[in-house]
């Protein structure tokens, strides 16, 4: 009859010893990083759920309060900017408009900005438990797609109850301008949640970058107003064109803003758009290549 | 066969010892960058491997690098230089309840914590009732981790941890935390994974813990290994290396005081003692210890008095004894070296090590002079009992006694099976005849 400890032993000796540090090349690390990550899927989903439930635990209406937030901010579009200040005599169904750009922002946003601080905000658990740690970035992104998903059915209530409806023709871009925002963010989270260890000065940096950012990107005024300043100065507005976040923005509001079929957009838009894509992923690589060389140090230095 | 579970390979790993700087003095010394940068070596070429099945101590001084050494071997820090092997699952217990979230309740704790450690959530479900039952608080099992107190935080990460199921398992004084119970109830377990064939890696600094539990025990200090060995032997040269310590206190404590009164010197001595290494005298329970000690006074100190105590290396008190209260003396005042005498005869400590510790102090109490340590001797050969206290127990076998009368038998009866209620008046009128 075999004891326990026999059956362990019996099962061990089957087993290779592994490297605890494997060394890590770029293609080769990359492949094992991924599958480690993909095996702690269950744990990104703890993580972000514990993020979700901690934030309204305690509070009556509970995550009601993710819906209330961006209905007020709606509807202060819709009032106070569009009607009174009279943003929509130059944009057609403006709270649409901008709804459209800020809720694709905020997922960007939400993504860069609690995936930077999010190694850091789990030092705690980075140095006592062994994980692979991109999962503490890969958890803010998957939060701030909740949120965006919450926002998403605002949108859309909007889009049909104050503006025109979709725009079938351009309904393709929705998944391809969000996978663009996604792929963006999960990228630059995960690649400054690395660098903020080092340097906690990142964390502010990103947030003064992302208000530039913000103001870079068409979600309060439209392109024709861009590219109307911008007529001298073709290679400019080519840049403008350029930012990934802006390209997808612009992609969401060709299906959303049925007011705004009419008005001009970058061209080749589709071709654009997956030109940042795959760029997006080329840097999402890179990132996760840069984010396994500094995290052997993590323990250490936080 | 044996089978290695651990093998760890000219281990190296040094830190940067920074010093709070501001961004004006580092952009002022950038271009002689590294050289200001302190390095300090936490191991300096560590190589061991650990057999399946092996539980083994790590133990030394603080600062000895036991922690980092531990937390190479579970994957959180990389070395410098060097490699480590590992073959099966491994889990490290560096902390208890790392990752629990005070604002959610002890079960989403649970999963979120199992999943931290590795658990999929399908084992988690099948452990549930295991954990809770093992953690002793089912009533607050839904109660947010934040209303809970610290032992029932302690019990439930520990209830977590126990149930990952490694092959091989790191534990980092965890088991320093929590009540009596607890900490047995967490040794048990302990023995239960040896039994299971897990390896286990202890860094402890319970000397008792680690002879209790472990195989074999590694010293370090300063990064290296300085034995590997059994525990016994190894925990011997720990006590060794302390021993360069407390001889650093021992003088850095000569000088406190005011200086009113200096002891100037203590030694100890028991008659047919004999001599061994680093003790001033080895003796078997029962001795007699003489501890004289000469003290020179500056001025003279009305009232003053003088204790003495000895406790365990560990610092475990056993004996206090002081000229004034214990032994009703007054001491003459007197300025000049005055010279005093204990005598502790038939001195029945429990097989060990202990230190001696001297003090004087005024008629208020204030303390003139202290000498931590200052002397050691041990107890060896007390083989008739253990423990703090020895006594020479002897043990006899005995006819048995004759056969009571009948009604003190049913009484008896009444006893064995419990306390049955049936048997409990009748025992009563047994017992008023």
């Amino acid at each position: 009859m075999a004891s326990p400890a026999a059956d362990r032993l019996a099962r061990l000796a089957d087993e290779p010893l592994r490297d605890i540090n494997p060394a890590s090349g770029f293609w080769s690390g990359a492949g094992r990083n991924l599958v480690e990550i993909w095996r702690r899927r269950e744990l990104v989903r703890f993580l972000f759920q514990r993020e979700i439930r901690s934030r309204y635990k305690d509070s009556a209406l509970g995550v009601v309060w993710s819906l209330i937030r961006p209905i007020v901010t709606l509807l202060v579009y819709y009032l106070v900017i569009g009607a009174f200040i009279g943003a929509r005599r130059a944009i057609p169904d403006f709270a649409v408009y901008v709804y459209i750009g800020l809720t694709l922002w905020g997922l960007f946003n939400e993504s860069v900005t609690f995936g930077t601080a999010s190694v850091v905000a789990n030092a705690g658990i980075i140095k006592k438990i062994h994980l692979p740690r991109e999962v503490f970035p890969l958890a803010s992104v998957g939060s701030a797609l909740f949120n965006f998903g919450v926002q998403c059915v605002i949108l859309l209530a909007a889009v049909f109850v104050l503006g025109g409806g979709v725009n079938p023709s351009g309904l393709g871009y929705v998944p391809l301008g969000v996978l663009v925002v996604l792929v963006w963010g999960t990228a630059l989270a995960i690649l400054l949640s690395a660098l903020n260890v080092y340097l906690r000065d990142v964390q502010f940096l990103v947030e003064v970058a992302l208000m530039v950012g913000f103001w870079a990107s068409p979600i309060v005024y439209s392109w024709k107003q861009v590219a109307e300043s911008l007529v001298n100065h073709p290679w400019v507005a080519e840049v403008y064109a350029s930012n990934p976040v802006t390209l997808a923005v612009f992609g969401l509001q060709r299906a959303l803003w049925s007011g705004g079929v009419d008005m001009p957009c970058p061209s080749h838009l589709a071709a654009r758009l997956l030109i940042v894509l795959a760029v997006g992923l080329v840097a999402l690589f890179l990132a996760q290549r840069v984010f396994d060389r500094l995290q052997r140090d993590f323990a250490q230095e936080l | 066969m044996a089978l290695t579970a651990v093998v760890a390979q000219n281990l190296v790993k040094s830190f940067t010892i920074r010093k709070q700087k501001s961004l004006k003095e580092n952009i002022v010394n950038a271009r002689r960058g590294r050289a200001f940068a302190e390095r300090f070596r936490a191991l300096d070429d560590i190589s061991f491997q650990i057999t399946a099945g092996e539980s083994v101590g790590l133990v030394g001084p603080n600062g000895s690098g036991k922690s980092t050494l531990l937390k190479i071997v579970g994957g959180i820090l990389a070395p410098n230089q060097g490699r480590v092997q590992v073959r099966g699952r491994l889990a490290a217990l560096l902390e208890l309840g790392a990752g629990f979230h005070p604002d959610l309740s002890g079960r989403d704790n649970i999963y979120l914590n199992a999943s931290l450690l590795g658990l999929s959530r399908a084992e988690t479900e099948r452990y549930f009732a295991d954990i809770v039952d093992f953690s002793g608080i089912p009533d607050f099992i839904d109660t947010q981790v934040k209303f809970y107190s610290s032992g029932m935080y302690v019990r439930l990460a520990f209830a977590v941890a126990v149930h990952v199921d490694p092959d091989i398992l790191l534990v980092d004084e965890v088991l320093a935390v929590g009540d009596e119970p607890f900490q047995a109830k967490c040794m048990d377990k302990i023995r239960q994974f040896k039994q299971e064939g897990r390896t286990i890696v202890f860094v402890s600094h319970s000397t008792a813990q680690v002879t209790a539990v472990c195989d074999r025990a590694i010293v370090l200090e300063h990064g290296r290994i300085v034995e590997d060995d059994t525990p016994l032997i190894a925990l011997g040269r720990l006590r060794q290396a302390y021993q360069g310590q407390i001889e650093a206190t021992r003088q850095a404590d000569a000088g406190s005081g005011d200086g009113r009164a200096t002891i100037a010197s203590v030694r100890l001595s028991s008659p047919g003692s004999y001599d061994y290494a680093g003790f001033d005298v080895v003796g078997r329970p029962g001795l007699t210890l003489e501890a004289r000690c000469e003290i020179d006074f500056d001025q003279p100190v009305p009232g003053w008095s003088a204790d003495l105590s000895i406790e365990t290396t560990l610092g475990d008190p056993r004996l206090l004894t002081d000229s004034r209260d214990c032994l009703k003396m007054d001491l003459p005042a007197a300025a000049g070296r005055q010279g005093l005498v204990w005598r502790l005869p038939d001195l029945r400590l429990g097989e060990g090590d202990y230190v001696v510790n001297l003090a004087v102090r005024d008629q208020a109490g204030v303390r003139l002079d202290v000498r931590s340590r200052a002397a050691m001797f041990a107890i060896r050969r007390a083989d008739l009992s253990r423990g703090p206290v020895y006594s020479e127990a002897t043990l006899e076998l005995v006819a048995p006694q004759p056969a009571p009368p009948a009604p003190a038998t049913a009484s008896q009866a009444g006893a064995a099976d419990g306390s049955s209620p049936a048997a409990e008046p009748e025992e009563r009128a047994g017992g008023r005849p």
